[in-house]
């Protein structure tokens, strides 16, 4: 396997590119793994990659459905930022970010994650005050945070409306510095690529069609290309969460599938250098510009609960509204796609990476807005429950059974009801 | 735009309305025990496929409806009126 | 490229000139022209540069798909990139500039990189920039953000303007029975065909001429044709939108559409909008939106003077452009034959390289009669001439492969390498088009019931079979709807009398090419190849790798030649590549279109009091509370925001003060079963509330947690008033209805929000009854007796107004709240105000109603955040242990039952003179890290102490600290502050002011 490094770039460049292999191995599925990764998302491949390279197993599989990043991984709007600030979400997602910060060296596999900050505009005083309490909390364990005023938010970010007719009038921001944005692709193929490279399989189409179950365990999987064993097995499957447990005949979930729409403009020269993002007045807006120089944002789930990946018009119609409500000068930039994900959102906005009903069989789900920033640390973390047959004590909480203990991790506040956890 | 035959309004857009959540969810009695709440509040079936779901006609006629419509393609099957009272009134006008 | 206006023909009005300027300099055109026409009649090839390597790009179609011809037009504030120039309508004054290019397009420093494009293959950028060169030395994303700067500034195409956009856009809204999309051939017949069935039809069209192909073919006949068919649309009422493009379809038959205006008619009309945004409800849709022809990959195949053959035959017969003298013509399939036939015509040498080795003899024949060469089994194989093609290299088929067959010069090469439908709409419906073979495209593959695609969008190739198809669409579409229509036969799927060869790519061995397959990101043949040997193999891993398909064009252009390309190197079919997706919208829609009018100040409604212009009169000045405006102080002349709420909350304390509380949520609770129904949402008991009384009620989510609390008035046995917080006022209404509704249809209760329909002021402070005494009919229903704490009186001001108040209080001191109906807001300011101001009163806002609720620790929505119990506020001894109620159940939950829990608290600063922030972290002295011991949600100077102080929650509530030292981390804003925990209860505890 070629090294990635400028070097190998050049001396491809003077050879036509031959020296480039494929990324990851086209395999024939085995009969039998010691631990069966469903999900070939950022989420089931850096499972993978964490148990072989830090749990030093040895015979591990993912399967994935269609092709590896088809789901979330590859629609979501790529913001990482780890300003959560509920007791274990903050931890996990400090530790996700951290986990990001050397990424691209740690998979060989530049992953663009780009530390351009995260501003989150502030239009009150109360709205100070509430993002206060969580920024303060981020400072205090250990992260970055700060509270900038109009003056020094105008000098970083010199085109946003500021403009006394302004609906909601901009008083400040709290931003996260390290936060910023990824290319997404590249974190499955560098995921891809590194567990490949520690023998992982990695298994394109192959759906699970059914599950095998033996009194309290789960013993093996039914899927499109035969049957697949598993010493031990974890769903890593986002929306689809719930069809895997039905399967499993583990009965219902506290998680519904949303869904959540993308936008992109045309390829612009550089008009914004950060992650601007806003809540005020009953909305909800995030915008940044990729690399490329698309305009990238999005804002509100459709509100109806959906599995089809394709949005509708009045989602369109509000980010639009929210993207000129903030950068008027956006006016006549075109919007050049919209798609839309399905979105494992949960009773309380929060995830879980927790051991099941069945012994052997382990689930990693709810991951509602937060699943690509938190690719990385969901990686480690299940890894390390699934290596260890025990949750993190950073993720001790995140389990099926806290709302019967009535833990609720809810960041927002907005009670048991999923399409309200954006 | 997914559009919504309301039976006291006609056929609307949705986002006349607000989506409720699953319909099925029967809702013990206010005595009932922890683990019926803990069902009824914290349990989701979510359906691929069709599902009876409540819509809430917000910004029209204010009534809760049951709709049965496919999450996969977004057909709408059936819209009823939540209260059974009013549907029956609606079906049995006399 | 040696293009020349023709001195007659073409569709476009030869006495109306127009003056354009291009890079600056000052061009003439017609009506009736593209920009892309216009300056192609001027001799321009060169007008853009590519995305990675800048190199130089001319006109390559004419039409929707063009990944050459990007510009940007106007300038300052209207300066809009990325304008393909084939679809810009010529106006007087246009001002069009090239962009991706320093200095100029025409000489552009950016395309050194061409220089190192060998360095620069699909994904080079995934493999390195992550550290110090040339082996990446280093960690974290140092290295990359600096490499970032410069990839940013090299990426992205024209530039936006920084300024907001002054022109006016709107959104629309219509039904029809029948939308058509396309109105040429095949949409015009459907159309017509349903308008005749008694339906009613729009039919849309993204051109600004109606017609489709009519109005690329030559002569008289299709003139005729085409002003026969118009006439008949309109004498038939179709509702005919030229210049507006169905961008999207959605569910249920809902399309959205973009409409252009003119903008030589804006220019003249101030008050009309530069686009309209139109959510159009159909209940059948015919998709007639026509098939775009392809280009072949070869070498070079992106030099400007290389464009599609239907678009040469536009520029032709449409716009009387001759586009070039010398021409080659490159294709696989009979349609190519057309334009060649006219373009000789016209006068252009024309040579014709079908790669067929076969050819189409009746067609040789009437091309060969008016001159023009053809060869078979030959094609381009690479074109020479950097700025502007001036020879082309061509390659013969051996029968097993192409090999190299000389040169020739010419100054156009016109390609045809197929045609692509245009599923686009049908596959925003998520309808996965299907490959055929025979035709050498994707179909649109089987519909939903109430779309139909008709004409060359169905893959249906000759004009007279495209009709036909849109009357069998069109009739198709009456009878779902129970009309009557005629029984037409469907024209099949083709229609060429020669097969198609199936041709993608054209390469020798041994040759090195740069052979495009999108050639606005510059993605090669090569960068497939690549792509395959790294494993990306399918289709969306193909597109996301090399970016194929992802450019402004989103993948109209080379998304089939790349699939053809993979399934080459996979040795597999393309049916067995996988299918191509395509997102709305069909092309790209403005952001300002999308928002219309909802922008500035009016993104978003703002709710004010019907006092709020009296509260403007007498002095306040405003704050945002959600989507309401609301007094925030009324400062006297020089005070300041802290002097004047000082002043307000000890006037109130002391005196009396006025505050709007009209935003407060208001519901009236109504029937047999109301007193049974509130019993049953509310923690607290309200079975035996009396008539005349009024009671504070909280209630809970399902959940346990506090959801809102408020007072409820009992005005008669069936008839409550209930009174929410601001910020939930419409959640709780709906709520009820919820319950009602669904959970417990069997009550017999009627909500109503009448929160519109009364007005309110809140009258506060130990004269506050004189005030009332002053203002009400008979004085004696406000006396204590008659209207004690928590009662309620309806009666009537001395002005008749009727009224309703209760007494009760936020503040802490006596106090009552006076609603009369909304209309008669301003009378009962004036009148409570001409009480109150003698009596040394004063008018108060949010402010100070802050002030006076935290020294008596009164909770509000910054308190109750959604994850806080009732025990948490401490007002635990309202959930009533005697019945059940909602959230009674899992309330119980043993973490949210747990003493420890952070508890309502109030705190004050050790040093008197020292302040603290609300949204601070309550720490032990001995541990400021971490997420401490609680939290501060309000802060306010406090007149009544003399000194700040503030609300907030604790760990195991004010009894656990006392007597400790407790720090207050404000780690973003300024200094830690040590404090002291007191009971939330900071300002009469005891309670005796509010009964006076």
């Amino acid at each position: 396997m070629t090294r990635f490094s400028a070097w190998n770039v050049f001396r491809n460049g003077l050879s036509g590119q031959k020296g480039w292999d494929r990324q990851w191995r086209d395999v024939e599925p085995k009969a039998d793994y010691d631990v069966v990764i469903v999900g070939g998302g950022i989420h089931g491949l850096a499972t993978a990659y964490y148990l072989a390279k830090k749990h030093g197993l040895k015979n591990i599989a993912v399967l994935e459905k269609g092709w590896i990043g088809g789901g979330n991984a590859g629609r979501n709007t790529t913001i990482v930022r780890s300003n959560y600030f509920r007791p274990g979400n903050r931890e996990f997602y400090e530790h996700s970010l951290k986990l990001w910060e050397n990424l691209s060296h740690d998979l060989n596999y530049n992953v663009m994650f780009s530390q351009r900050g995260h501003v989150s505009l502030l239009h009150s005083p109360g709205a100070v005050d509430a993002a206060a309490r969580g920024y303060n909390t981020l400072r205090l364990t250990g992260s970055d945070a700060e509270i900038w005023g109009l003056e020094e938010l105008k000098q970083e970010i010199p085109h946003l409306n500021y403009a006394a007719n302004a609906r909601f009038p901009i008083l400040g921001a709290a931003v996260q510095r390290r936060a910023g944005t990824a290319r997404h692709d590249a974190v499955v193929w560098g995921y891809a690529r590194a567990a490949d490279q520690l023998g992982v399989d990695i298994i394109q189409n192959c759906e699970v069609l059914g599950v095998r179950r033996d009194q309290g365990r789960i013993t093996g999987l039914d899927t499109s290309r035969g049957a697949i064993g598993g010493s031990k097995i974890g769903f890593s499957v986002a929306g689809n969460t719930s069809r895997l447990w039905d399967m499993a005949g583990l009965g219902t979930l506290p998680i519904e599938s949303h869904k959540l729409q993308a936008f992109v403009t045309e390829p612009l020269k550089p008009l914004l250098d950060h992650v601007v993002v806003f809540g005020v007045g009953g909305t909800h807006f995030y915008i940044s510009q990729s690399d490329k120089g698309g305009m990238v944002f999005g804002g509100d789930l459709d509100w109806y609960k959906s599995y089809a990946q394709r949005g509708n018009l009045p989602i369109v119609q509000d980010v639009s509204e929210c993207a000129l409500s903030i950068l008027p000068c956006l006016g006549r930039v075109r919007l050049l796609r919209h798609w839309s994900g399905v979105c494992d959102m949960s009773m309380d906005g929060s995830h879980f990476i927790c051991k099941t009903p069945l012994d052997n069989l382990y689930l990693n789900a709810g991951w509602n807005y937060g699943g690509f920033k938190a690719g990385p640390g969901a990686g480690w973390f299940f890894a390390d429950l699934i290596a260890n047959d025990r949750p993190h004590e950073i993720v001790a909480e995140h389990d099926l059974k806290r709302f019967e203990r009535g833990y609720n991790i809810d960041e927002r506040g907005a009670g048991p009801d999923p399409k309200l956890h954006g | 735009m997914i559009r919504i035959n309301c039976p006291y309004c006609g056929e609307r857009d949705h986002s006349e309305f607000t989506y409720g959540g699953d319909g099925s969810v029967k809702y013990p009695a206010l005595d009932a025990s922890m683990e019926d709440w803990l069902q009824a509040v914290f349990q989701r079936e979510n359906i691929r496929g069709v599902q009876t779901e409540s819509w809430h006609h917000v910004n029209g006629c204010r009534m809760w409806l049951l709709v049965e419509r496919d999450t996969m393609t977004h057909e709408i099957h059936s819209v009823r009126v939540a209260h059974p009272g009013l549907q029956q009134a609606l079906e049995d006008p006399s | 490229m040696t293009a020349r206006r023709l001195d007659a023909g073409g569709r476009i009005d030869r006495s109306h000139s127009l003056k354009f300027n291009w890079d600056g300099r000052l061009l003439r055109g017609f009506q009736g022209d593209t920009l892309a026409s216009a300056l192609m009649a001027n001799g321009e090839n060169l007008i853009g540069r590519s995305f990675k390597y800048h190199r130089p790009r001319g006109i390559m179609s004419a039409g929707v798909e063009e990944s050459g011809a990007l510009v940007t037009v106007g300038a300052g504030a209207k300066r809009d990139a990325n304008v393909k120039a084939t679809t810009c309508e010529l106006f007087d004054g246009l001002a069009a500039s090239g962009q991706n290019a320093w200095p100029n397009v025409r000489h552009d420093l950016g395309a050194v990189s061409n220089l190192f494009s060998r360095f620069l293959a699909a994904g080079f950028y995934y493999k390195t920039f992550m550290g110090l060169p040339p082996f990446e030395w280093g960690q974290g994303t140092g290295w990359w953000m600096k490499y970032e700067k410069i990839i940013r500034r090299a990426a992205g195409m024209g530039t936006a303007s920084r300024e907001p956009d002054p022109d006016a856009y709107e959104h629309a809204h219509a039904f029809c029975d029948v939308l058509v999309v396309g109105a040429g051939p095949a949409g015009i017949s459907a159309a017509l065909t349903a308008v005749w069935a008694g339906l009613d039809v729009v039919l849309v069209e993204q051109d600004f001429e109606p017609g489709g192909d009519y109005l690329n073919q030559a002569g008289p006949d299709a003139d005729a044709t085409r002003a026969k068919l118009l006439a008949e649309i309109v004498d038939a009422d179709v509702r005919v939108m030229t210049r507006t493009t169905a961008f999207g379809l959605y569910d249920h038959g809902v399309a959205g559409l973009l409409e252009r205006l003119p903008d030589q008619q804006i220019q003249n009309n101030k008050y009309l909008p530069r686009q309209r945004f139109w959510t159009l409800r159909a209940k059948q849709i015919i998709v007639a939106a026509g098939a775009l022809e392809r280009h072949i990959a070869f070498g070079n195949n992106d030099t400007p003077g290389v464009m599609t053959a239907a678009a040469a035959r536009t520029y032709l017969n449409r716009f009387g452009v001759l586009p070039g003298k010398q021409i080659i013509l490159s294709t696989n399939n009979d349609s190519a034959y057309g334009p060649a036939l006219d373009l000789a015509t016209a006068g252009a040498s024309v040579h014709l390289l079908d790669a067929r080795p076969d050819l189409p003899v009746d067609l040789v024949n009437t091309v060969a009669a008016s001159g023009v060469r053809v060869t078979s089994g030959t094609a381009a194989l690479k074109a020479v001439g950097g700025k502007q093609i001036t020879r082309l290299e061509t390659a013969a088929w051996t029968g097993t492969g192409w090999q190299s067959a000389g040169s020739e010069n010419c100054d156009l090469v016109l390609v045809s390498g197929g045609w692509s439908p245009v599923v686009n709409l049908a596959s925003h419906l998520s309808t996965k088009p299907v490959w055929d073979q025979d035709n050498c495209c994707f179909l649109p593959g089987e519909t939903a019931a109430h779309i139909h695609m008709a004409g060359s969008a169905a893959g249906i190739w000759q004009t007279r079979d495209c009709e036909t198809s849109g009357r069998v669409a069109g009739a198709a579409a009456a009878k779902a709807l129970g009309k009557t229509a005629p029984d037409i036969s469907k024209p099949e799927v083709g229609g060429w009398s020669h097969a198609i060869s199936p041709l993608y790519e054209v390469t020798v061995p041994g040759k090195k090419l740069k052979s495009f397959v999108d050639p606005q990101h510059d993605v090669t043949a090569d960068d497939v190849r690549l792509a395959h040997q790294e494993g990306f193999v399918s289709v969306e891993h193909l597109k996301r790798y090399t970016t194929l398909g992802m450019a402004t064009d989103q993948g109209k252009m080379g998304n089939v030649i790349g699939m053809a390309l993979m399934g080459e190197a996979l040795g597999k079919d393309i049916s067995d590549v996988g299918t191509t997706t395509f997102r709305p919208p069909y092309t790209p829609v403005s952001l300002g279109a999308l928002t219309g009018r909802n922008k500035g100040d009016h993104f978003r409604p703002l709710r004010r009091t019907p006092m709020d212009k009296w509260n403007l009169d007498n002095g306040a000045t405003m704050t945002e509370a959600g989507l309401w405006r609301r007094p925030w102080y009324f400062a006297r002349s020089g005070e300041t925001i802290k002097e004047a709420y000082i002043r307000e909350t000890t006037t109130t304390r002391h005196d009396v003060g006025l505050c709007d509380v009209t935003s407060l949520g208001k519901i009236a609770v109504q029937g047999p079963d109301a007193t049974e129904f509130l019993n049953r949402i509310y923690t607290n008991p309200f079975a035996k509330l009396p008539v005349g009384k009024a009671r504070y009620g909280i209630m809970l989510r399902d959940d346990g947690i506090v959801m809102d609390d408020g007072t409820t008035w009992r005005l008669s046995e069936t008839d409550y008033f209930m009174t929410t917080t601001t910020a939930h006022a419409a959640k709780v209404m709906v709520w009820l209805e919820e319950l009602l509704q669904m959970r417990w249809p069997d009550l017999k209760v009627h909500v109503t929000s009448v929160s519109e329909q009364w007005a309110g002021c809140a009258v506060v402070g130990p004269k506050s009854r004189a005030v009332l005494e002053a203002c009400v009919e008979d004085a004696a229903l406000v006396s204590n007796d008659n209207l004690p704490f928590m009662g309620v009186v309806e009666t009537r001001l001395k002005n008749g107004i009727p009224c309703r108040i209760a007494r009760i209080s936020f503040s802490g001191e006596m106090a009552s709240e006076v609603y009369v109906p909304s209309d008669y807001a301003p009378a009962m300011m004036d009148m409570l105000w001409q009480a109150a101001k003698p009596l040394g009163g004063c008018l108060y806002g949010m402010e100070a109603l802050g002030a006076l609720r935290i020294e008596k620790g009164h909770v509000t929505g910054t308190e109750l955040d959604g994850r806080v119990t009732i025990d948490d506020a401490g007002l635990g001894k309202m959930a009533s242990p005697n019945k059940h109620f909602i959230g009674s159940v899992l309330r119980q939950r043993p973490a949210m039952m747990a003493q420890n829990r952070p508890r309502l608290v109030g705190i004050f600063p050790k040093d008197r003179d020292q302040t603290f922030n609300a949204g601070t972290i309550l720490c032990r002295a001995d541990e400021v890290s971490g997420h401490g011991e609680g939290w501060i949600t309000g802060v306010t100077y406090s007149p009544a102490f003399g000194h700040w102080i503030g609300i907030g929650f604790i760990t195991g509530g004010y009894q656990a600290w006392e007597g400790q030292t407790v720090v207050v981390a404000d780690p973003v804003r300024r200094e830690n502050v040590d404090v002291e925990i007191v009971s939330p209860h900071m300002y009469d505890p005891e309670g005796g002011r509010h009964h006076g």
